[in-house]
């Protein structure tokens, strides 16, 4: 069995199609291994050769690279989850609702992003305390730590505004907790230091941009909707990319 | 994944490694011969496949354990009560009991971000690089820690200790019952001064809205006396210290410090002596 396995893989790993796509034989020599990480758009985040302190799951946990694979989830399962819901405040609870009794898999999909959304913010939390801990921000990786902070935010953010949009009690007000504290803004909150000063009311406040009004409502809704959909996961997209991309110039702190 | 290449390089590496600990250090001085690496596939590539996997396992469990849940249609005429932010924000809500809301929801979170991305820059400690070290770093590592635990155990406070009117409640007490209202009535310090120091609550001058009054250029004092005195105690007493950091580095460093400490205690002097805000002017209080 394992022969006519090895033989159909030896004949597949020939024909055009295969070569075009992957340029290598299957990675079982040296020369391959190497070959795979150059030409493999996902593999060439990793260099070709780490150090045997790379595989010792004491020192990083694999914490930076489950946050990573938890936001790969939450695209998959976002974008499973954008298919059946309509960022409408008259059908919003209802498009949720079907998700738990109508749809296939709709529940498991949606308890999916919610869990890997939980996980990420707290891998994140534990991938930095890992980071500080081993001093790995220290020269030359100053820097990164700064990226990170950036995702960490944006992490928060992008957790945050996913709250509201299954329109229950639940995402209503903890949402209208949060835009309290917008108001609540020095200078530029309508109920914060210096903000009645500099002319801020409820109309053109921080929580009045944050909200598209003066309440949680329609123009909340979507607003949420587009940045938790659209604009953050490309904004944190684009700092992972260049987190990873610094993790390989500036070079693994330690043991890595 | 036991080929020959890497039997061979994974047994070379171990013969001249002497173990893990001897590896980080030879590492952290820059001494690492090829001897000391291995291919990442399959080395680092399989490792990483069974991380998602049991992840993806233990996420599974989780949902089936416990579903993405959904209250009621939102409604604004129906304020639940307590209403709780995300668990990840309930530590700053949880700062709303002590502090004013541009400060625990704005200013705090603010100096918290501004504090993490300064780490780098203001510890000049270049040891302790690349492995888990406590007494190579007791400052960096124990102010870390500190700031940590504070988050984690507000966050705690806030998803497991407060119910109803965001009253404490002990997981022994019963969440459907109002806590009774507490009889304790909150004072501001500058009242406290003027009452137990005799001092008179005539304004000595009047800038606009702000009526100062010997009490309150009191608590200004305190308030700005616990910054001036946090920054001068270190640079008498451990002047190795500053120099280490410089000038601008020592001042940040002590900023964030002491702003962070400052934190817990407002926190204390909340619950024993029942104090309101240490400082009040008519726009901020503090």
């Amino acid at each position: 069995m394992l022969e006519l396995l090895k033989r159909i893989r030896n004949t597949v790993n020939k024909t055009q199609v295969f070569k075009s796509i992957f340029r290598h034989g299957y990675p079982d020599n040296d020369a391959n291994r190497a070959l795979v990480m150059f030409s493999n758009v996902v593999l060439h985040l990793h260099p070709v050769r780490v150090h045997r302190g790379a595989l010792k799951i004491k020192f990083t946990w694999c914490l930076g690279g489950l946050t990573f694979f938890f936001f790969i989830l939450l695209a998959i399962t976002g974008v499973f989850l954008m298919f059946y819901y309509v960022p409408d405040t008259n059908r919003a609870y209802q498009n949720i609702q079907d998700l738990g009794t109508v749809i296939f898999f709709g529940d498991l999909f949606r308890s999916l992003h919610r869990w890997s959304a939980h996980s990420m913010v707290l891998f994140v939390w534990l991938h930095m305390t890992r980071v500080f801990l081993t001093g790995s921000y220290k020269p030359p990786r100053e820097f990164n730590w700064v990226v990170g902070v950036i995702l960490l935010s944006t992490t928060l953010v992008l957790s945050w505004t996913g709250y509201l949009l299954p329109w229950d009690q639940l995402a209503l007000w903890a949402v209208t907790v949060g835009s309290k504290m917008a108001e609540a803004s020095p200078l530029i909150g309508n109920a914060g230091p210096f903000g009645p000063e500099l002319g801020m009311n409820p109309t053109n406040d921080i929580a009045f941009v944050l909200l598209g009004g003066t309440v949680v409502g329609q123009s909340a809704l979507l607003r949420f909707y587009v940045l938790h959909c659209l604009a953050l996961p490309l904004v944190t997209a684009l700092f992972i990319a260049v987190h990873f991309w610094r993790i390989r110039k500036d070079g693994f702190s330690g043991p890595l | 994944m036991s080929d020959k290449g890497s039997a061979s390089e994974s047994k070379a590496a171990s013969s001249q490694s002497g173990g893990f600990a001897a590896l980080i250090k030879r590492t952290a001085k820059g001494k690492i011969g090829p001897e000391d690496t291995v291919l990442v596939w399959p080395n680092l590539v399989y490792l990483e496949l069974i991380s998602m996997v049991f992840a993806t396992a233990i996420l599974l469990f989780l949902c089936l354990y416990s579903p993405a849940p959904l209250e009621e249609l939102a409604s604004a005429d129906t304020t639940p009560n307590p209403t709780k932010a995300p668990w990840y924000f309930l530590g700053l809500q949880e700062l709303l009991v002590f502090f004013d809301p541009w400060l625990a929801g704005v200013v705090l979170p603010t100096f918290i971000i501004i504090g993490l991305i300064l780490i780098p820059y203001i510890d000049p400690n270049p040891l302790g690089k690349g492995y888990y070290t406590f007494s190579e770093r007791k400052f960096a590592v124990t102010g870390f820690s500190f700031g940590l635990a504070l988050w984690y155990i507000l966050i705690v406070i806030g998803v497991w200790f407060r119910g109803l009117d965001w009253s404490w409640y002990w997981p022994w007490d019963d969440p459907h019952m109002h806590q009774p209202a507490g009889a304790v009535k909150l004072v501001d310090l500058e009242v406290i001064l003027q009452s137990t120091l005799g001092l008179s609550e005539r304004p000595i001058v009047t800038l606009g809205r702000y009526a100062v009054t010997v009490a309150n250029i009191l608590t200004w004092g305190m308030f700005l006396g616990y910054y001036a005195v946090g920054f001068t105690i270190p640079f008498l007493l451990f002047r190795k210290f500053y120099n280490r950091l410089g000038f601008v580095r020592y001042n940040l460093t002590m900023f964030m410090f002491l702003s962070m400490m400052g934190v817990p205690l407002k926190i204390f002097v909340r619950l024993l002596a029942n104090i309101k805000y240490v400082l009040v002017t008519p726009w901020f209080n503090i």
